[in-house]
Order: C-alpha cells, then structure tokens, then sequence
C-alpha cells in the first residue's frame, strides 16, 4: 500500500443539512433559539424516523407475528426489516442475535436474569468499572445478593482513563464476566473494549460492553470485538423512546432461559410444560414495541445515510473546540480528559453549584443536564457530588458551542 | 442575560450562599439528622440542640449544596434559634406550603418577621425541579425532631 492510498479523506458533513432534518431544533427556549446539548441522556429525532413511526400507524399497522391477514403480515415485514438493519449496524452474524428490548437497562437485566442466573454461582467473579452508569452495576448487585457472587471494580486514573494494568491484575480464574461500559457518559472516555474482550477471553471470562452512549458515536462491529453481549437504547441513537437491542452471540443467547414468559416467546403451550420460541422471540414474550422497533431501524438508516465517520468526526471537532472554549473560562475544571475521549464534556465551577449552572443557562436556551448522571460511584471517585455535562450530537454546531460558552461567563458574572 | 432569574436568586439567597451562617457542627446535639437529595446528589446534615425547657438554643448544618440549599439551610438555622420544636413544625409545614404551591398565605401561621424572611425563597414554587433544593434543610429538620436518622427528598414529593 502506498502513501497516496493511505491519504485519509476528510468526510463532509453538512450539520446545517442534518439540523433541517431535526423539527425541535426550530424551537425557541424563553425566547432564545434551542441550544440543545443533552444528547448523552437523550437525542432529538429527525423527521425520518417521527415520519417512519407516523407512516406504520397511518398505514400498515396491526400486531406482529400473530395474524394471517395483509396488515399483520406487512407490519411483521417491517419489525423483521428494522431488526435486520440493526444486524447490520452492529455487523452481527445473525438477525437471530439481535433481541428487541425497551431500552440497554433492560437489556442488562435479561443478562443477568437469565445468563447471569443459569451460569454464576457463589464465589463467581464479575468485573465492572468506575465509570459504570447504575443500569450496569444494579442487576449484577441483584445477582451478588441473590447468588453471592462477587463484583470487582477496574478503576480509572484521576484524568478517566481506563487502567488496562488494573485490570488486566482484576482478572483470574475466578472471573465469570467482564460487564463494561464501551464509553462513560459522564467522562466521556472510550475504553479499549478489542483489548478487554481479548484478555477476558484468555481468562475464560464471557463479556458484556454498555453501548448506549459509544454506538451513538463510533461504528461498532460486534464479530470484530467479539464481545458476547452488546447492548444499547434507541432514544440516544436518534430512535424512539421504548425501544433497545441486547445482541447475544447465538450459541449463547440458545443456551439462556427465556427472562419473561407471555406470548410470542413460545412455540406450544400446556397447562403442564411449554416450548420456547427460536431466537430471537424465546427473549420477547408480549406484544414489542412494534413501531419504535421500526422507528430505530428508520434511525440506523439515518446515522448509515449521513456515515459514521463523518459525523464522528464533526463531533470530535465539536468536542476540541468546546474544550478550548471551556477552558478559556476562570474556575471552570473539565472532569475526564482521557485520550481519544467522545462528545460529552463534564465541568464544574468554582462560583456555582451544577444545579444553579443547569437552572441559569436554561434561560439562555441552552439545555445541558447537571448532576450525578446516573453514575454516582464515580462521583464518588472523583470526589464529586455533581457535575454539569454538555454533551454533543450530530446537530451541534460551534456556534452554539458560542452560546454555551457566553452563558457560562454570564454565570460567573452573575455569581462571582 | 439572567435578569429574570433575580426573582429566583435574590441578593439574600446569593448572600447566604455564598457565605452561609452557622455553617458548623454542633458537638452532642439533641437533634441530629443527614439529608439526601438523590437527583442532584446533594448531602446536608442538620443539628439542633435544645434546652431543657424545649427551646431551640442553637442550629447548624453541614453539606454541600447549590445556593438555594445553601441559603435555605442558613437561613433556617438562623430562624430556628428562640423557637420551640412545635413552632420550628409549623415553619417547616408552611415553608413547605409556599415552595410547592407559591401561595403567599402559606405562612399565614407563622410570624410576620419570619414570613418576610421566607418570602424570599418563594420563587422557586415556579422552578418545580428546584423546590427539592429548598426544602432539603427543612426536611432533614423535621426528621431529626423527629427522632429519625435521615431523610431522602425522593421519598417525598417537593
């Protein structure tokens, strides 16, 4: 290979294009135009997928798997259409993989409930990580009380990066499961999961990776990782609210109980005894959220349309120039600036409490969430209560990185 | 840029918070409580002590907080000083009233001095995810003359 084919080229991304797509971001806030930067805890939605949801309700709805006639067949098609293009957005090797849930904390929880129950027993080890949000350390305390396994933290440094010698030290025999996160919502930090999956496979260790904040972000290939469970929600990907996908190697999700019981999850029922489903419906016992399943796949096209390597780039640009706008402003510390780190940029002040940040900048339209973020362990660790958080999608433009950092110095005005 | 935020954070609030009153221990306390805001992660403890007659002698809090809590928390203890427990309740209730509702006649049942101090924390009745900050002090008073160990603002609404 030669230099010339080495050349990277630069992706274009028209934001001002993508915002068009985006009806709320028209909005004013108290009079001002939406600053919108809150994306980690939830994004807006383009008029694609609003429009994919709006379209099966007007046109071809009618529940799933259930009925012989034109609508139930048609709307299947769609839910199965929307589950393969999720397939094929992770790169998974099967559409049976990939398990419709209501968003990644549920997701986690039918691990855990239904692996996690059937192949843990007491002494058992599970590592998880300083920067776990609640959603991945909840159901495996579930699991510690209920079987007496035990939870092992893999710390970060002071800057949150992921301590791979740590980790690597965490690790033995006793190791059951690596449960992680692929990016900290609060830090922003992306941990090396090629490398975690790697040594928690020659420990003998299966591993789950937290992706609601990193599939947003970075292109995830679930073969290459070779991570054995992938999780992620919907509404962070630009996809409705009540939907998320657990993708399970297949001879792993085979070997697994069923974690509800209803309809659909099975295949003949007795009063006495029943047969479960094939994959993926064993794991979708009830009517699912049939268009929000569409909806998501309507968003995966979206994020595919625009690529991934475009808009990662212009929120990586977007991240730098925040950054240095940011840290222009007297008594304000970034917290998490490990390398390589994704869109979410966490600050505190010395003038303000996050919650008097959070309740002033909102009158100048700008929406960032303050807080424990759901992560109160790293608090903790980083000796915090709280922290502001701006984090940014693919509708972000440095102009409003302007207005945010405006309204920050008209906070330290206010407080100083 | 903030103007109208002024009537949220006036100068007393900004004052108190900033440099808050009676921001102290109070070594065997008779009333001792920890208040927990889960949602913003905010901590505070708040000591009362008595004398035998029942009276409030002293009050005190600890924590971290934003200015609202801050300010809401001094401003108590200093109220709470020459009240009895069955007054420093009904300051309490009434404060509580004015948060939540923003009705002015919420502290009809306390002095018109105190009521006039409290007054100022009344424009968080239009900030409904700050009227925890408010009350958090206030809550975590109420359960120590109580007898009880701590409080968490998610137990209650407001």
């Amino acid at each position: 290979m030669n230099a010339t084919a080495e050349a990277i080229v630069n992706p274009v991304f028209d934001v001002e294009a993508a915002r068009r797509d985006f009806p709320i971001l028209t909005r004013e806030i108290h009079g001002k135009p939406l600053v919108f930067l809150d994306s980690a805890a939830s994004a807006q939605k383009p008029r694609q997928v609003i429009d994919a949801e709006r379209y099966i309700y007007e046109n071809e709805y009618a529940n799933v798997h259930r009925g012989i006639h034109y609508l139930s067949q048609i709307c299947t098609d769609r839910m199965e259409a929307a589950r393969e293009k999720i397939r094929a957005f992770l790169n998974a090797a099967k559409t049976g993989e990939i398990v419709f849930t209501r968003n990644a904390t549920e997701s986690i929880n039918l691990v855990a409930a239904s692996w996690g129950r059937k192949f843990l027993k007491a002494g058992d080890e599970i590592i998880l990580s300083e920067m776990e949000h609640h959603s991945n350390i909840i159901p495996w305390q579930f699991l510690r009380d209920e079987l007496g396994v035990v939870l092992r933290i893999a710390p970060v440094t002071d800057d949150g990066e992921f301590r791979m010698d740590a980790f690597a030290e965490l690790l033995g025999e006793r190791t059951k499961l690596v449960a992680i996160t692929h990016m900290s919502n609060v830090l922003g930090t992306i941990v090396p999961v090629a490398d975690v999956v790697r040594m928690a496979h020659d420990a003998g260790a299966r591993v789950l990776l937290d992706g609601a904040q990193a599939v947003t972000h970075i292109p995830v290939d679930v073969q290459a990782l070779d991570c054995d469970f992938y999780v992620f929600s919907g509404h962070k990907l630009y996809g409705p609210s009540g939907i998320g996908v657990l993708y399970g190697k297949e001879e792993l999700l085979e070997a697994m109980p069923p974690y509800m019981g209803g309809g659909e999850m099975i295949r003949a029922v007795t009063f006495e005894k029943a047969e479960w489903a094939e994959l993926p419906y064993k794991f979708e016992a009830g009517t699912p959220a049939i268009a929000q399943a569409v909806g998501l796949g309507a968003a995966v096209d979206y994020m595919t349309g625009l690529g991934l390597d475009a808009i990662g780039a212009h929120e990586a640009d977007l991240l730098n120039y925040a950054t240095q706008r940011l840290s222009s402003i007297k008594g304000l510390k970034i917290i998490g600036t490990a390398p390589g780190k994704s869109s979410v940029l966490s600050f505190t002040m010395d003038c303000a409490h996050p919650h008097d940040i959070g309740t002033l900048v909102d009158r100048a339209g700008v929406a960032i969430r303050v807080g424990h973020h759901c992560a109160q362990p790293l608090m903790d660790r980083m000796c915090l209560a709280a922290t502001a958080r701006a984090s940014f999608g693919l509708y972000n433009t440095r102009g409003e990185v302007d207005v945010l950092t405006e309204s920050l110095e008209a906070v330290q005005e206010f407080f100083g | 840029m903030f103007d109208d935020l002024r009537e949220l954070y006036q100068e007393v609030i900004l004052d108190h918070g900033k440099s808050p009153r009676n921001f102290r221990e109070i070594d065997h306390a008779k009333y001792h409580a920890h208040g927990n805001n889960p949602m913003c992660g905010d901590q505070l403890e708040v000591f009362v002590e008595t004398d035998d007659a029942g009276n409030i002698t002293d009050a005190s809090f600890l924590g971290k907080g934003c200015a609202i809590s801050v300010a809401s928390a001094s401003l108590m203890t200093e109220m709470l000083r020459g009240k009895n427990i069955d007054e420093a309740r009904k300051m309490f209730e009434g404060f509580h009233e004015m948060c939540t509702t923003g009705d002015d006649n919420a502290l009809a049942g306390v002095g018109q001095e105190d009521a006039d101090r409290l007054q100022v924390l009344s424009g968080v009745s239009e900030f409904p995810m700050r009227v925890k900050c408010a009350t958090l002090a206030w809550h975590t008073m109420n359960a120590a003359t109580k007898g009880e160990a701590g409080i968490s603002t998610e137990d209650e609404r407001g």
